[in-house]
């Protein structure tokens, strides 16, 4: 055995090491990769919370880029988010929906008088399916969509100031989405 | 009698029976667990098709939580999730291999424990088969190499092996001469 060979154990160990850092890491432990990443955001129809007797469907999303966000009242980690959505909404023009997933109608009017309502639309989606229709499988969720209605960017989690300027911003800009940053950068331009 | 088979594990009668109720009260939830799934009361057609309906929830699994079926879970998705395998096929009469695909359509490969050879999963096909090679080549290169150095002496390390070999021996000789004389 040449010497060389007496540090294969060492590679080996490394290697199972340098797999085990990827498999477990436990940043990423709760993040599915959207199946709908690239992909058009699904056909839906559903009812606005504000005006049940107005429907929306996916053709109401295209033509501008569009941010989905899927939130309830009994979801801890969308109050913690909400501040940010309303920052989002009045520093940028970009069309914010929400769907209020499995939630009650009327606690959820009662948050947004209470907290601010960031969303341009609130869908009523109280049984989950158009959540289903997304691959969701919990809230809160974000989805960005392009002008065509498609999805090039997902959040599972809560959109937080780090995420706004790591994630979001920058795909604002590739959009070309409006917006103030640090009233020094208007992009609009 | 009695007493000698518990002595073997190292307790009394009394303590080795009681330690062998302990083990079996300890094993009853396990199996209890195994065989309780989420109950949902649902209608079905025939026989046939819940065992369809059962069979697909058994294969999914839940994307909420790390790896439970959609049978075992009793996260609010999976129960969803169980409501829309039961529509798609008592409702709309898809077939199994229609299911599979409306939810890895929406959930992604997370959902199927058997996932396809593709960009993001090749790795974990093509890794286990890589350490089993690089485990037979090893186990081989150590094979050989023992072999090799079994008959790589040469003439003077010969020499020095036959002179251990003879020293050993005769010290055994007069190890056990002195043995014989007390």
């Amino acid at each position: 055995m040449s010497r060389a060979s007496l540090y294969i154990p060492l590679g080996v160990f490394m290697l199972i090491l340098g797999l085990g850092y990827v498999g477990f890491d436990l940043g990423a432990r709760n993040e599915l990769p959207s199946a709908l990443i690239d992909k058009p955001f699904p056909e839906f129809q559903a009812r606005l919370l504000n005006e049940p007797e107005r429907t929306l469907s996916r053709e109401n999303l295209l033509g501008r880029p569009t941010l989905v966000n899927v939130w309830a009242t009994w979801c801890p980690t969308c109050l913690s988010e909400h501040e940010q959505l309303m920052q989002i909404a009045a520093s940028t023009d970009v069309v914010i929906v929400g769907v209020n997933y499995k939630d009650r109608p009327d606690k959820a009017k009662q948050w947004l008088a209470q907290y601010g309502n960031p969303y341009d639309w609130v869908l009523d989606d109280r049984d989950g399916l158009l959540g289903i229709e997304m691959g969701v499988y919990g809230a809160p969720e974000t989805f960005l969509l392009n002008a065509q209605g498609d999805v090039v960017y997902k959040r599972v989690g809560d959109i937080n100031p780090r995420i706004w300027r790591d994630e979001l911003a920058p795909r604002f800009r590739q959009l070309g989405i409006a917006m103030t940053v640090d009233n020094t950068d208007t992009g609009a331009d | 009698m009695g007493a000698a088979w518990a002595l073997q594990f190292g307790c009394t009668p009394r303590a080795c029976r009681r330690i062998a109720v302990l083990l079996l009260i300890c094993l009853l939830p396990t199996g209890a667990a195994v065989a309780a799934s989420q109950i949902d009361t649902f209608a079905f057609a025939d026989e046939m098709q819940e065992r369809r309906y059962r069979a697909l929830i058994e294969e999914f699994r839940c994307p909420k939580c790390l790896n439970t079926n959609l049978a075992g879970s009793d996260a609010p998705i999976a129960q969803d999730l169980r409501k829309v395998v039961y529509r798609l096929v008592v409702t709309e009469g898809k077939r199994d291999q229609e299911v599979r695909d409306y939810l890895q359509a929406r959930y992604g490969d997370f959902v199927l424990y058997d996932p396809p050879f593709n960009a993001q999963t090749w790795y974990i096909w093509l890794v286990p088969i890589g350490l089993g090679l690089l485990a037979v080549i090893v186990l081989l290169r150590l094979l050989r190499g023992a072999r090799g150095e079994a008959t790589a002496l040469d003439a003077q390390q010969q020499a020095r092996l036959q002179e251990i070999v003879g020293e050993t021996r005769s010290s055994e000789a007069s190890l056990s001469q002195s043995a014989d004389r007390t």
